[in-house]
């Protein structure tokens, strides 16, 4: 259960699995970047990056529809933005009377509100293939080869460890409070206020368990030797040709990039 | 590796592995945990740690490579006396496995937790891949190195948290309670492991067969002080004494 909840990626062996993790990784940063370095209306770039990022989803065999589906996740971020339909100085569309204020929609606004929620729909798109077809273990390596600050990955690297444990523990005390709670549940669960008084406990005996966890592990590590500096083994040396792919694509986004500022 | 050899003869023949003199300790809120604590292990043998819970197992063995250190009184293992500037080298001489494997297994995979040890000891690359695989092997989880801990049994767990130690090559292994939570088949599989391996070693425990089968010799802990320091044989045919202190027949 808390398995399915966590882990997003999905087992393969296409060419895109395959891929070293720190070519994807960069990868998907550059193509992040370069999205949001887009001017606005630049719909050939956006159309070029979609198909660029779908053909690695198909050729990936992850399917498209499970990544689509995943981003629309992001959906209710998007709502946000839709301020700026209203907020952008432009040629008016329609109007829109709520109350005492009525706000005016502007072409310009409209332009740069589907400018941004494509760009983010298609970051977010190479996000997820990123995680579904790269262990989330790898995804950490790849971070640390390309010098993320070695505290930040351990402790992504701890919590990864250690969400599965916390979650089961979690679910375990709910378990616990709902067997105790049984005649309640049936007399139509409980106050608000009683309910609000579980949840508080629940989540203090949580904090409470974790702290404790994270001092015998502290003394554990102590115990094997760690004196304050994390080691870790070196990463071994890049493939040529996942470098070759890599540098291939990453082109090809600059040119992309490039072509929406010249056009 | 050769001078390792060497020494060793030697050890067996001098230096006891573990000597605890007078050792007391207070946890910070003033409860007395272990008081006048006396207890010599010599090189090669295998020594179970009982008593009720709350008795000062866990403290006694956390005493054993520093991470508790005495408030009164004296441990070395071997010939070095554990102090703060002797803690690097203690703590290569002892194993310390704890209770819960999810404790003691902190990396996300099998491989980075055998090697977390060896690591920061400061060895060479080669020589920590080597000695991953040489320290699986010997608890039979080879092949397991790229497995994630939470994906494993709690008797997988518990070998490879066995495994995370022996890596480092210590003279000494201290188990906290290593049979807890076991069913009877991981269980039968910690009593071949225990027997199999060589080094020095204390374990606590309340499982009664676990120490007739590996455990010649047996102390007693009640109350922070050692009750009773005999052959396991003599302890365990003594009725009286094991109803006295919780304990059951095996
Ligand atoms: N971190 C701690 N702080 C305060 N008291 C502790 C702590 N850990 C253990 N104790 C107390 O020290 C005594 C010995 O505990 P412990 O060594 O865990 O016993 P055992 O392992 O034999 O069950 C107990 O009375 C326990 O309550
Ligand atoms: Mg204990």
């Amino acid at each position: 259960m808390a398995q399915q909840l966590l882990d997003r990626y999905i087992a393969g062996s296409s060419v895109i699995h395959a891929l070293d993790a720190r070519v994807k990784l960069v990868l998907t940063i550059a193509l992040i970047v370069c999205a949001s370095l887009l001017p606005v209306g630049a719909w050939l770039a956006l159309t070029a990056f979609t198909a660029l990022v779908w053909a690695a989803i198909i050729a990936s065999g992850v399917g498209l529809p499970t990544i689509l589906r995943r981003s629309l996740l992001a959906l209710p971020f998007l709502l946000v933005v839709v301020t700026v339909i209203f907020s952008v100085p432009g040629r008016p569309i329609f109007r829109l009377p709520l109350g005492f204020v009525t706000l005016t929609a502007t072409d310009a606004g409209l332009l740069r509100f589907i400018t941004i929620v494509w760009k983010s729909w298609i970051s977010m798109q190479a996000a997820l293939l990123l995680t579904a077809t790269t262990h989330f273990l790898d995804v950490l390596r790849a971070l640390q080869a390309l010098h993320m600050p070695k505290i930040i990955v351990a402790l992504m690297s701890f919590m990864y460890r250690y969400l599965f444990i916390l979650v089961e523990e979690a679910q375990r005390l709910l378990r616990a409070r709902d067997c105790r709670s049984a005649a309640l549940q049936g007399s139509g669960g409980g106050s608000l206020l009683w309910r609000a008084q579980v949840t508080g406990r629940l989540v203090g005996t949580l904090f409470l368990r974790s702290f404790e966890r994270s001092e015998r592990i502290y003394v554990a590590m102590l115990s094997r030797g760690y004196t304050g500096e994390l080691r870790s083994l070196r990463a071994q040396t890049l493939d040529r040709r996942d470098l070759r792919v890599g540098l291939v694509v990453g082109a090809i986004l600059l040119i992309i990039t490039a072509q929406a500022f010249v056009g | 590796m050769a001078i390792h050899e060497l020494e060793l003869p030697k050890l067996h023949t001098t230096t006891p592995a573990i000597t605890l003199n007078q050792l007391s300790f207070a946890y910070p809120d003033g409860r007395v945990a272990l008081q006048n604590v006396s207890v010599t292990i010599n090189s090669g043998e295998k020594v179970a740690l009982v008593g009720p819970n709350g008795a000062g197992k866990s403290t006694l063995l956390l005493h054993l490579n520093g991470v508790l250190g005495a408030l009164d009184g004296s441990v070395r293992i071997a010939d070095v006396e554990v102090r703060r500037d002797t803690l690097r080298k203690v703590r290569a001489l002892v194993g310390l496995v704890f209770q819960d494997p999810d404790d003691q297994l902190f990396s996300p995979t099998v491989f980075d937790d055998v090697a977390f040890g060896p690591l920061h000891m400061g060895l060479a690359e080669a020589e920590v891949r080597a000695r991953v695989v040489w320290a699986l092997e010997q608890v039979g989880m080879q092949g397991f190195e790229d497995r994630m801990p939470h994906h494993m049994s709690v008797g997988q767990r518990k070998r490879v948290a066995v495994a995370t130690v022996l890596s480092m090559e210590p003279q000494v292994l201290a188990l906290d309670e290593p049979s807890a939570g076991l069913d009877p088949r991981a269980r039968r599989g910690l009593v071949d492991l225990l027997q199999s391996l060589s080094q020095t070693m204390l374990v606590s425990t309340h499982d009664m067969r676990l120490i007739a089968e590996v455990f010649p010799r047996t102390i007693i802990l009640a109350n922070g002080q050692v009750a009773h320091d005999a052959p396991t044989d003599e302890i365990l045919s003594n009725r009286a004494l094991l109803e006295e202190y919780g304990l059951e027949m095996p």
